[in-house]
């Protein structure tokens, strides 16, 4: 395989076809309609199931259904449609079946607008549809990570039988870079001693996500979380850059944290000892790297294109250990990596303190106009 | 080293395309590239843009506030882009369009005529190759030649029969640039408001 230039979005449509993608159900919102639009018409080819759904309340329960049956099977939606996907998503998690949805997140709240933005982390990552579960969230950078993060959210939500997110904004969805695209892989049923393929010649099985006797729920409770102790032991992904000396930590996902790539460079070039840490599994979050971090560190800075979401985990993680600071632009605002760079001199020179809260102290910077949003 | 190039101009002028060629080539290059189109409300018939890296190490930022090159293709494009261009860069201005000089003294700008160029070669839609031809000119942070190749090997087959009118704008762009070409913009050209050109698909 040779490397192409390739849309973030329709390069994950393909890597979903290509990791065996049986069945796709969605409904087309900006900026992910190219997913929609690539596999309505590579899945047909294929003779495989492509259905755009009345609602994307229609087509995460269309999903629902086609996973029982041990289908591989996804969605893809933008934020407003996710949202309307909540209820869906919790039947799902509450049935214990393997789904794989791609959120290429944008402005909000409400109908927000279409530009890149990661004001959705809370809703994937801690949150989302009702009860108590956990979803593995995966948060791509770059083309090909959006291509190889699609293949694993197949690879994990069968493994786990869980819902995988991919979770990528406007600006991964819409760009183009150089990436190669892995072997198609042919399609296969899940085998296994639950998917619901009609009982003949072995006893019924039955899916549902009603435990109506309590007692029955609260062991469903901790088998789920049971489960989700073996993810976090085992699945926890990030890229680290320039961390063996750094004196201080930048921690950023997806667009934002490739775009503070270019600042801590800049701020190397200056001479600041600085690194990077970008989750890739946003959850389950790196928790014992930045704990570790937090431990030979002066100072941590948060960036995210949302009010301080991932910010409230990486507190958790510093234990109140070093100053944690942060910078966000929401509302649908890329920063640039002059932007960024200001913060990392302003880490790097200025007194810090543990006390007090970060996002206030962002928030009074802006307010007051000592920071320039430009 | 990284090199940074806005392209920009109404929805149908070629900016996008301009940019994915650029991108192409870079690639084939054995480089890190990014290309991050403009594909907000504004891509329905306003302004449209592009911003092209290219770089000998991963690529970190999609974006840049100072870009070190741009091709502009009207004029709200050159008032959007031309105060955010770095200090020693580059900037190719359709001077068929725009009907007003950069004030930037520390920029290499060119204007060109553009659009008679394209015209000349019997397609006004060459436009964006004149530019780009012109852009390498001044900037040669890929060669012309290896432009020539990626357009050769990736302009989508129903395109074909455009590859040498392509070519040819690309050289006509770089001739002018190196003042080998005297082109006049057409008299009353500056100043008077554009034609609607209609979108091409990218």
């Amino acid at each position: 395989m040779t490397k192409e230039l390739l849309e973030g979005n329709f390069a994950m449509a393909e890597a979903a076809v290509r990791a065996g993608c049986e069945a796709y159900f969605g409904y087309p919102i900006t900026p992910q309609t190219e997913i929609l639009e690539w596999m309505s018409h590579r899945m047909p080819e294929l003779k495989r199931t492509f259905l755009q759904a009345e609602s994307e309340v229609a087509a995460i329960n269309m999903v629902y259904g086609a996973a029982c049956t041990g289908t591989r099977v996804m969605s893809s939606s933008s934020s407003p449609g996710v949202s309307l996907m909540m209820e869906g998503l919790s039947y799902i998690a509450g049935t214990e079946v393997p789904v794989v949805l791609i959120d290429v997140v944008r402005g909000g709240p409400g109908l927000g607008n279409i530009a890149p933005a990661q004001s959705d982390y809370n809703q994937l990552n801690h949150g989302g549809g009702h009860g108590d579960y956990h979803q593995i969230v995966l948060a791509p950078a770059s083309v090909q990570e959006a291509i190889d993060m699609t293949v694993l959210a197949f690879e994990l939500a069968e493994k786990y039988r869980n819902i995988v997110v991919v979770m990528a904004d406007g600006s991964v969805g819409q760009m183009m870079e150089p990436a190669e695209l892995p072997e198609m892989r042919p399609v296969t049923r899940i085998q296994g001693d639950w998917p619901v393929t009609g009982n003949v010649g072995r006893p019924p099985r039955v899916l549902t996500s009603i435990y109506i006797d309590p007692p029955a729920e609260e062991v469903y409770n901790h088998k789920i979380l049971n489960k989700w102790y073996d993810i976090q032991a085992n699945e926890i992904r990030y890229k680290e850059y320039y961390l063996d000396d750094a004196d201080f930590v930048v921690v950023g996902f997806g667009t934002a944290g490739r775009i503070a790539l270019t600042s801590v460079r800049a701020a190397r070039a200056e001479g600041i000892k600085v690194g990077l840490l970008r989750p890739i599994t946003t959850s389950p979050f790196p928790f014992s790297q930045l704990d570790e971090l937090s431990k030979r560190a002066q100072g941590m800075l948060v960036v995210e294109m949302n009010t301080g979401q991932m910010l409230d985990d990486v507190r958790l993680a510093a234990k109140g250990r070093l100053p944690v600071e942060f910078y966000g632009r929401p509302g649908g605002m890329m920063p640039f990596p002059d932007d960024i760079l200001g913060e990392i001199r302003r880490l790097a020179h200025t007194p810090l303190t543990t006390e007090g809260d970060p996002r206030k102290r962002w928030m009074d910077r802006v307010r007051t106009g000592e920071l320039m949003l430009r | 080293m990284q090199t940074e190039i806005v392209f920009a101009g109404f929805g149908g002028q070629g900016a996008l395309f301009a940019g994915q060629i650029m991108a192409f080539t870079g690639m084939d290059a054995g480089l890190a590239v990014t290309w991050m189109p403009s594909y907000g409300p504004e891509m329905r018939g306003g302004t449209a843009n592009c911003q092209v890296i290219i770089s000998d190490e991963e690529i970190g930022s999609p974006l840049t506030r100072t870009p070190l090159a741009a091709v502009i293709m009207n004029l709200p494009s050159l008032d959007k882009f031309e105060d955010r261009i770095a200090p020693g860069g580059v900037m190719i201005v359709n001077s068929s369009l725009v009907n007003r000089q950069p004030t930037r003294t520390d920029v290499d700008w060119l204007m060109i005529p553009a659009q008679e160029i394209a015209e000349s070669l019997g397609n006004r839609r060459l436009l964006n190759m004149v530019m780009l031809g012109a852009l390498l000119q001044k900037l040669p942070v890929i060669s012309i030649e290896a432009l020539e190749k990626g357009l050769d090997v990736h302009l989508p087959e129903r395109h074909r029969k455009f590859l040498k009118p392509n070519i040819e704008a690309i050289r006509q762009g770089a001739a002018f640039a190196r003042g080998e070409l005297t082109v006049e913009a057409t008299p009353g050209a500056n100043g008077h408001e554009p034609e609607v050109i209609p979108p091409t698909s990218v």
